[in-house]
């Protein structure tokens, strides 16, 4: 009896064995989010000071065009405007999603829908391979092709918003393209054969059943393209011109929030105001990566059936 | 028009696309491979960088890349380890497990001037580690280990549950079923996954320019003793890779043949992750059938 | 993958990391002690330079050389640009910041708590793309096409062509030199602005009708490099003033330089460093100038 009361009441050593996976799984996933903590609170408190500790208004920032820093305007504010790089970062990235989601979806129904191994086997590897090339490369292609060629046929000088669509609209064509895979492929085999059973010709099938079936994943994929074109910078920084000026259209040189940060941060000292706004820059970014990301988890929730 | 026109048109409209796309990758590999191979030697791997007179190599930088690759994998993989099998074994439909994802979803997004820049305050300046393949490694996890965490759960959660039943009934603990029969049916889709965000790692410059550093003091083959400054293995010693390499060789060299070794680093960067991914699929494939084969 | 070889890859991480991290902190103490302790004869320690990009490859072929002759002393050089070179040997995080433009002229650096070093002169030139056809502008001409008031060519006896104006990253030592000398004072032009020199390099040989400033190192048969008043940009002509726009190549230490940090400067001083290696990478070694310009710009006779 008291064996029996003993072995019911302490604890087996399955359980104890648990116990120590739980905490070692417990101990990784606790790193990560001090990992994301850590990463937000550092560029929260370097990027705010631009408010706090030089007095800049976060509605000037936001809406003033006037991209000087060390330098005062006539009020004595520093003149600190961010809005030409936040609208050509969102110019660049939203062109190049847009040029890039047709040629995507494409290539992804080809491989999800038309080709049998075969195909599959021989784009796959390419599109990862295209995912690995270094961004410095890309950029380099990008003035010595793309730069090039927009001059030739828009004139100007070549460097600008429409440059960098191109460049970026190379750089995540694979991302969107093996996401939108997945999300395809993971729509089941009976929707295509229910449609197909109906007299439904493929086509129809594809584009009334499974298309519509994948919608969620497939805007998943657009947005991290997105998030990706947002965050590039050295490719975009060579192609894009940067000059801190309202973009008037779409060839004349303008700069990102990406590229504006990798060109002066190397000049400004720690601490002072242009050092700070330039961290407001990548506090922006970081922000907008979190919408981009809330936006993922958003249309993820809705689109499950 | 009719259903069997639309689909006729749908289909030379696919095939055009891809056709299209496919023509673009070629293009970009061939432009890339094309200008690069020609002037890669056995001299230009095996000999070390020049600052201002031709012929410099790409010595150190190559294997600064590998080594810099295996730390990180060191370092990311436990963690991502541990996040996988926690998101598929053990997280229940709560808020705690939405935070973990979105937590690992943002790593994945940021921008890596962001993480470089991150990198730089946290690891070189304030905890001293300097400008180090360590800092390196460190910065470089942060983008690993989504991508890593993603695919050891989807690995995870691809192994039939028929096998997990199995070993609860024989009465295993959910950890022991889990490290001795699930994980290893999800290894080769693991290993796979691993190698291809190796390739990611091996391009990326604008998170290392700040944490690994840019310049490739010499380092004696030779010495094994890792705390040793002059040794390769040191992982204090600041490391230029080659993607940094291709960087800075454009941006501001006075090499008189600037233009040859980035196109020649470029070529045998592509070459590596071509590798890397080959190697990749075979290695996955061998696995998958030594492991469901019956022995 | 077993448990056991989970929890020794992750112990072996957790004391991997320790290590590190006690490694690194042993490394910082070190590299102070050298900076302060050791002015003993015996030089020997750890020399950490941070800072400007265009100055990196001259410091870090001397380094190499300097440490075949001093095994003891261990030198690290880095870019991350004279900003960041100036802001850390200020913290001290470093025992040398390198930068291409005086610590007086940088917004929130106490230059009175640094150390001038100066290693070097570089000689920078406006350049344009071939296609232009100017040689030679005046100083008022120039000044003109990059405050934005002359926008073609044909004004300054070129081609029919739209001037594209390349500037220089703000706050980098290349544009504050430039600035200083031909502008003096006015605002530039609002236009592309590059870090770089050899991304400028590139892009001024590209693009037709485009015009920038180089360091002389730069300049190559690609593109056309500008005559001011007649001058030519010649080493000789820096040396003697009558090329204007030049700067120095600074090296500062935080306080006097002491123990290796010395060595290694009186080193970068040396014939051996002077005479070939400055002029390998394109620069003009100290020695040969003929005279001295302050923060100010003022330029006096040596």
């Amino acid at each position: 009896m008291d064996k029996i009361q003993k072995k019911l009441q302490t604890k087996s050593k399955a359980t104890f064995q648990d116990y120590f996976g739980k905490g070692i799984c417990y101990l990784c996933i606790g790193l990560i989010i001090l990992l994301v903590t850590c990463i937000l609170y550092f560029i929260a408190s370097k990027g705010l000071a631009t408010f706090t500790q030089d007095k800049v208004r976060v509605f000037d920032f936001l809406t003033k065009t006037n991209w000087n820093p060390g330098a005062v305007d006539s009020q004595g504010h520093p003149d600190v405007g961010a809005l030409p790089m936040i609208v050509t970062s969102f110019s660049v990235t939203l062109l190049a999603a847009l040029l890039a989601t047709p040629f995507a979806l494409g290539v992804a129904i080809f491989m999800a829908e038309f080709s049998s191994k075969k195909g599959t086997k021989v784009l796959q590897p390419v599109i990862e391979l295209l995912v690995g090339i270094p961004s410095v490369v890309y950029g380099f292609i990008g003035l010595s092709v793309v730069v090039p060629f927009i001059r030739e046929i828009f004139g100007g000088t070549g460097f600008g918003i429409l440059s960098g669509t191109l460049v970026l609209f190379v750089m995540i064509l694979p991302t969107i393209t093996s996401l939108s895979v997945d999300s395809l492929k993971a729509v089941p085999m009976f929707y295509r054969q229910a449609s197909l059973a109906l007299g439904a010709t493929r086509w129809q099938t594809i584009y009334k059943v499974v298309l519509r079936a994948a919608i969620p994943g497939i805007l998943t994929a657009i947005i991290f393209g997105m998030a990706r074109a947002f965050g590039e910078a050295l490719a975009v920084q060579m192609v894009i011109g940067n000059a801190a000026l309202m973009p008037k259209n779409l060839i004349s040189p303008a700069s990102t929030l990406t590229s504006k940060l990798t060109t002066d941060i190397g000049n400004t000292v720690m601490g002072t105001l242009p050092n700070n706004a330039l961290w407001s820059l990548a506090l922006i970014l970081l922000l907008m990566s979190l919408i981009l990301n809330m936006l993922v988890k958003f249309i993820g929730k809705r689109g499950r059936f | 028009m009719n259903a069997k026109k639309v689909d006729k048109i749908a289909n030379v409209v696919i095939y055009t696309i891809v056709a299209l796309v496919v023509i673009l990758l070629l293009a970009i590999l061939g432009y890339i491979l094309f200008n690069g191979v020609p002037d890669i030697s056995w001299h230009f791997l095996t000999s070390a960088a020049q600052s201002f007179s031709s012929g410099g190599g790409i010595r150190d930088q190559l294997f600064n890349s590998l080594y810099l690759l295996v730390l990180t994998i060191i370092v990311s993989l436990p963690i991502g380890l541990g996040a996988g099998i926690y998101l598929s074994e053990y997280a229940s439909d709560n808020w705690f497990t939405d935070l973990i994802r979105t937590s690992v979803e943002v790593l994945s997004s940021l921008p890596s001037v962001v993480v470089g820049l991150f990198g730089y305050l946290l690891f070189v300046i304030k905890l001293n580690l300097g400008f180090s393949i360590l800092s390196g490694a460190i910065a470089l996890t942060f983008f690993n280990l989504p991508l890593l965490t993603r695919n050891i759960e989807e690995s995870l959660r691809g192994v039939p549950n028929l096998q997990r039943e199995a070993g609860m009934s024989l009465g295993l603990s959910n950890w022991k079923t889990t490290t001795k029969i699930v994980l290893p049916a999800a290894l080769p889709g693991i290993l796979t996954g691993l190698i291809l965000s190796a390739g990611r790692i091996f391009g990326e410059a604008a998170a290392l320019i700040y944490t690994a550093g840019q310049s490739a003091p010499t380092v004696d083959y030779g010495n094994w003793n890792i705390f040793s400054s002059t040794s390769f293995l040191n992982p204090m010693r600041p490391a230029e890779t080659l993607a940094v390499h291709i960087w800075k060789v454009n941006t501001e060299s006075v090499t008189p043949d600037a233009h040859l070794i980035s196109s020649a680093s470029s070529a045998v960067l592509i070459i590596v992750i071509l590798i890397f991914n080959l190697g990749a699929r075979f290695l996955g494939n061998k696995l998958y059938k030594k492991i469901t084969a019956t022995k | 993958m077993k448990k056991k070889t989970i929890i020794s890859l992750v112990l072996g991480l957790a004391a991997l990391m320790l290590i590190l991290t006690g490694c690194g902190n042993s490394g910082s103490k070190e590299s102070s002690a050298a900076s302060k302790g050791s002015s003993s004869n015996e030089a020997s320690g750890k020399i950490t330079i941070v800072g400007s990009t265009a100055l990196q490859p001259l410091v870090e072929k001397a380094a190499a050389n300097f440490q075949k002759k001093n095994s003891k002393i261990n030198i690290t050089v880095q870019g991350g640009g004279s900003g960041t070179g100036l802001s850390q040997v200020q913290d001290k995080s470093v025992t040398i910041g390198n930068s291409d433009i005086f610590a007086e002229e940088k917004q929130g650096i106490d230059s009175k708590k640094l150390t001038d070093h100066k290693v070097a002169v570089v000689g920078m030139a406006p350049v344009a793309n071939k296609d232009v056809n100017v040689k030679n502008l005046t100083m008022d001409q120039l000044k003109k096409i990059f405050t934005g008031k002359i926008t073609n060519w044909k004004e300054v006896g070129g081609k029919d062509e739209k001037i594209t104006v390349v500037n220089r990253a703000k706050g980098s030592g290349t544009r504050a030199t430039f600035e200083a000398a031909v502008l003096k004072g006015d605002e530039a032009v609002k236009s592309q602005e590059q870090d770089s020199n050899g991304t400028v390099q590139k892009i001024v040989s590209s693009t037709p009708g485009a015009i920038s400033y180089l360091a002389f190192s730069y300049i190559n048969d690609k593109l056309q490099a500008v005559s001011i008043d007649g001058v030519k940009p010649t080493d000789a002509n820096v040396e003697n003033n009558k090329w204007k726009i030049w700067s120095y190549e600074h090296m500062y230490t935080n306080g006097a330089a002491k123990g290796a940090a010395a060595k290694f400067l009186d080193y970068m001083n040396s014939d051996d460093v002077q005479k070939s290696l400055v002029k390998d990478m394109g620069y003009i070694s100290i020695h040969n100038m003929k005279v001295q310009k302050d923060s100010k710009g003022t330029v006096s006779s040596k």
